[in-house]
């Protein structure tokens, strides 16, 4: 599968069936601070992603903090 | 995974609840959260006018959306950093979702109202970009906020972003910051109220609303924010979250429940000792304000800025405030603007 990943924005190939747990984990990537979106939505981390499918994995930490 | 509430396929999953969520019931989930944000923290009473601080980013346009969604009189104010591109596309998703809506969104622009921008001032002043940056957003958001007659401010501060702050005064044992560190600050002379009303929601759950909702936000991260110490102690958190999620929320809810009243002294002290600013009447304890302060360090070697900030001084002296920012024309149909 396509795996589209940001800040900043590259693809990498990653072969299928997997989940999305499974995709995070191999991609070192902590669920926590990522969202991961299928096709044009959101999906949960038990979910099947395909070999065919192409994933968006969209950081969610914003630096913009200052109190 | 199945949602919580209606037993249909789940697309978004909340760890720290034990939850998942289809698309309906987890936006219902964010407004419920940031309703009852609202209600214990006494933010906003009915017939408030919100002025929401907009950065283009998944937090400001997900607090604006759900204030609206809960009925509040809400307008925007976009602040224009001078950050090159990155400052062009937030200021374009920003003004976007106000032209989808209908709504009324004040603009600043600090290059051409105050003659500087925040990579000017980082070099100028020999500090860190955020640092130059959130000085010039705290203070303007509260100078237009007064000037136009809002009740309070809105930020999109949320959880992660106040639990990596409670972090770091916690780390230096930053006492009158601590007192300070509260999801509302109630309205004092010279200062507007302040409420974060995303405080019991992660960044996970407002990215989340975003793509759900269908608002478009700047994805891309602050090309100045590399390094920022915030995002060390988000990570850190993160980890923390991951092994046990839930961390995150008691840290820093139990913070406001239990611990943030013993730093509320420490705070007040430092309020006592506050006078107007003679360049611009903000309160300072300083000769003049951090902002002017700023500002003036900022344009020095700029001819054009130093008059330019001369004449923003001497209206302000004869005015009381001055009057220097764009309101974005408002789209046919849209509300009348704030003033």
């Amino acid at each position: 599968m396509k795996v589209v990943l940001r800040n900043p924005r590259r693809e990498v190939d990653v072969s299928g069936p997997t989940t999305v747990d499974a995709l995070l984990a191999r991609l070192e990537l902590n669920p926590e601070s990522v969202l991961v979106i299928c096709g044009d939505t959101l999906v949960t981390r038990d979910a099947q992603l395909a070999d065919a499918d192409v994933v968006e994995i969209r950081p969610v930490i914003s630096g913009g903090a200052t109190p | 995974m199945k949602c919580r509430r209606c037993r249909a396929p789940a697309v978004v999953d909340v760890r720290r609840h034990n939850a998942a969520f289809c698309r309906e019931c987890f936006l219902r989930h964010v407004r419920e959260q940031v309703r009852r944000a609202i209600d214990d923290h006494d933010m906003l009473q009915p017939g408030d006018r919100v002025l929401v601080a907009i950065s283009g980013g998944k937090d400001s346009l997900a607090a604006w959306d759900v204030l609206r969604e809960l009925g509040y009189d809400a307008d925007g104010l976009y602040l224009g950093l001078g950050i090159g591109s990155y400052s062009d596309e937030s200021s374009r998703y920003a003004h976007e979702y106000a032209s989808r809506h209908g709504l009324t969104l004040h603009s600043v622009d600090l290059a051409r109202d105050y003659g500087y921008d925040v990579p000017g001032a980082a070099v100028a002043t020999r500090r860190a970009p955020c640092g130059a940056c959130g000085l010039s957003k705290r203070h303007l958001f509260n100078e237009v906020a007064l000037e136009r007659g809002y009740d309070a401010v809105a930020t999109g501060h949320n959880l992660d972003d106040e639990a990596a702050v409670l972090l770091g005064n916690v780390l230096r044992w930053e006492t009158a910051y601590l007192g300070r560190q509260h999801p509302v600050l109630p309205a004092a002379e010279g200062f507007v109220r302040k409420i974060k009303p995303l405080v019991r929601l992660g960044e996970r759950e407002t990215a989340a609303y975003c793509v759900l909702s269908r608002i478009d936000y700047i994805v891309e991260e602050c090309p100045m924010a590399a390094g920022n110490r915030h995002l060390g102690y988000k990570e850190l958190l993160n980890e923390l979250e991951d092994r046990s999620p839930g961390s995150k929320a008691a840290f820093l809810l139990g913070y406001f429940e239990r611990a943030h009243s013993r730093f509320a002294g420490d705070a007040a002290s430092e309020r006592a000792h506050l006078r107007p600013c003679p360049e611009c009447g903000a309160p300072t304890t300083g000769d003049i304000c951090a902002f002017c302060s700023l500002r003036a360090r900022a344009t020095v070697g700029d001819e054009a800025a130093v008059e330019l900030v001369a004449r923003r001084t001497a209206r302000g002296r004869s005015s009381g405030r001055s009057a220097r920012r764009a309101t974005a024309p408002a789209p046919p149909g849209a509300p009348t603007g704030a003033g």
